[in-house]
Order: C-alpha cells, then structure tokens, then sequence
C-alpha cells in the first residue's frame, strides 16, 4: 500500500495512508502517514468507536492539507487497551498469524502466481 | 498526539523471525527508498471543501449476497461503488490480527459512512464514485507496474483531487 501512495503521489495526487504497522511504512516512506498503535485491522479506528474513527480520519485530512514536508507522521492519541500483552504475541508460534485454511491458500495463489509468472502471462 | 509508542510492534523482526521459524528461506526485503514523493496539497488548486475524495483499501472487500467468484491468481486491482451502505459490505482479508481484532465493523479500516458524512457537513466534496481494493503483494514489481497504474487510471477517469489509502 504504501508504494501505491508514493505512485500517485509521484503522479499529482495528494495522499495521507492509515496504518498500524509504523516500522514497515516509514521503512518505506510515504509522503502522509496517520499511525494508531493498533493490531493489524483496524486503521481507522476502533470497531464500533464511532468518535474515534471519525476523529482518526479527520486528523487524516488534517494532515492532507497542512503537511509541508513528504514522510510526515501522526500518531493518534488512542490507545488500544491498557493490557499491552497482544503485542507480543504477535507473530509468535502462540498465534500463528494465518490459521490453517488461510496458510494453505496462501500457499496455493503463490504457486498460481510464480506459474503464470515464469509463463509470461502476469 | 503526544502518547508515548516507542513500543509499537516491530513489524519487519518480528515477521522475519516468524518466517524463519517457520523454515522459509530468504528473509522478505521489504520496500524502502531514500527518497519519499511529494505533492503538495496546495497543488490541488481548491479547498478540501470542493474536493472529490478517491479511497483505496487492502481490505479485499466484497458486497454481501453477491455472486462468489473464485480468486484470480493474478490478484488484480478492482473497484466497488462508494455508495454501497457499509453493512452490505464484508472483508474477505484473512491476514490481520485475528487474535486481537475483528473486522467485523467495515468503518474502523474503510471509512466510507464518515467520509459520506463528511460531504454532508462540507468538509470534502465529494467521495469519488467507486474505491479500489489492492491486495499486499510479495511483489513489490506487480504492485508498481500494474495496481499502481490501474488505481491512478481509475482515479483519473473519477477526477480524484485526494486519495485516503487504507492498510489493514
């Protein structure tokens, strides 16, 4: 996702990206970036928080108009709970991050992929 | 905006530590360039008030009762009309954190009743008429030579002023 920004961001459009992996994203760099420190799905705010996703996605547009310099970050002032323990449990051989039916399809499209890939066809 | 998140997840460790735990072979390399692109919002030429929206989401959505159509190993990117109401929609993503999470309330990844309500009270102008779905590829090529130029194509044909990207 953040390549996409930077494509039409490099083609005239302005973006702001809302996500909740900061590592990946600011590796990348892109020219907005509204971070929640959130698990992996939420980016736009908390389920059925009404005010905090409205408020998330206004400081997006917020950040749309105001950002003078590209590689801009804002954190949202949430938190996702006061227990910090889903953190590290993330990615970890306690909660594989795919169960089993998504691992094998997984498996599946890359196959399908790196076929119609060395066939020319993608 | 000041709350400390020094503590937030290391994606890019914890994944390669995870991978090769799990016997895969070479680490994933993910995407990272020196230089970030910049379009100023001023560019725009016109207040966000008078502003067509574009939204483009890696949530895989799907609208409820429609026909399943079985995945196109090509992956590619692919629209929705914005005005669909959110609770005909669902995510088809598997990969977030489903121990943590659910994805069950569309507009806390794709906000699309809180940018329609934005229009209503002036804030933007417009949503554009559809928005884009792109899946998180290993294939950082494919993303760039393929989903990027189709979501601008599509953004272009829909005069998008501003886009809202949202990584699930």
């Amino acid at each position: 996702m953040s390549l996409a920004a930077r494509y039409l961001e490099e083609h005239g459009i302005p973006t702001v990206l809302f996500g909740c992996a900061r590592d990946i994203v600011e590796h990348c760099g892109v020219p907005r970036f509204v971070f929640s420190d959130f698990p992996l799905g939420n980016p736009t705010g908390k389920p059925y928080d009404i005010d905090t996703q409205r408020e998330v996605l206004s400081l997006g547009l917020d950040l749309l108009v105001s950002a003078t310099t590209p590689g801009t970050t804002v954190v949202t002032p949430y938190e996702w709970s006061a227990d910090h323990s889903w953190k590290d449990k993330v990615f970890s051989s306690e909660q594989p991050f795919l169960d089993p039916e998504a691992t094998r399809k997984w498996l599946e499209r890359k196959d399908a992929y790196r076929t119609l890939k060395s066939t020319g066809k993608i | 905006m000041s709350r400390d998140t020094s503590n937030h997840v290391r994606y890019i460790d914890k994944t390669r530590a995870y991978y090769e735990n799990e016997g895969y072979g070479k680490p994933y390399e993910w995407a990272h360039f020196d230089e970030i692109p910049f379009t100023p919002f001023p560019g725009v030429d016109r207040p966000l008030s008078e502003c067509r929206v574009g939204v483009v989401t890696t949530s895989d959505m799907a609208r409820r009762g429609s026909e399943i159509v079985p995945d196109d190993p090509r992956r590619l990117v692919y629209s929705l009309p914005a005005d669909i109401p959110v609770d005909e929609l669902y995510s088809r993503k598997s990969a977030y954190d489903r121990y943590a999470t659910t994805l069950d309330d569309v507009d806390s990844y794709l906000p699309l009743t809180h940018l329609h309500r934005f229009v209503t009270e002036g804030r933007i102008g417009a949503v554009a008429p559809r928005f884009q779905m792109i899946y998180s590829e290993y294939s950082q090529r494919k993303t760039l030579s393929v989903d990027a130029p189709e979501i601008l194509k599509q953004m272009r044909e829909d005069r998008v002023d501003v886009a809202v990207l949202t990584a699930v």
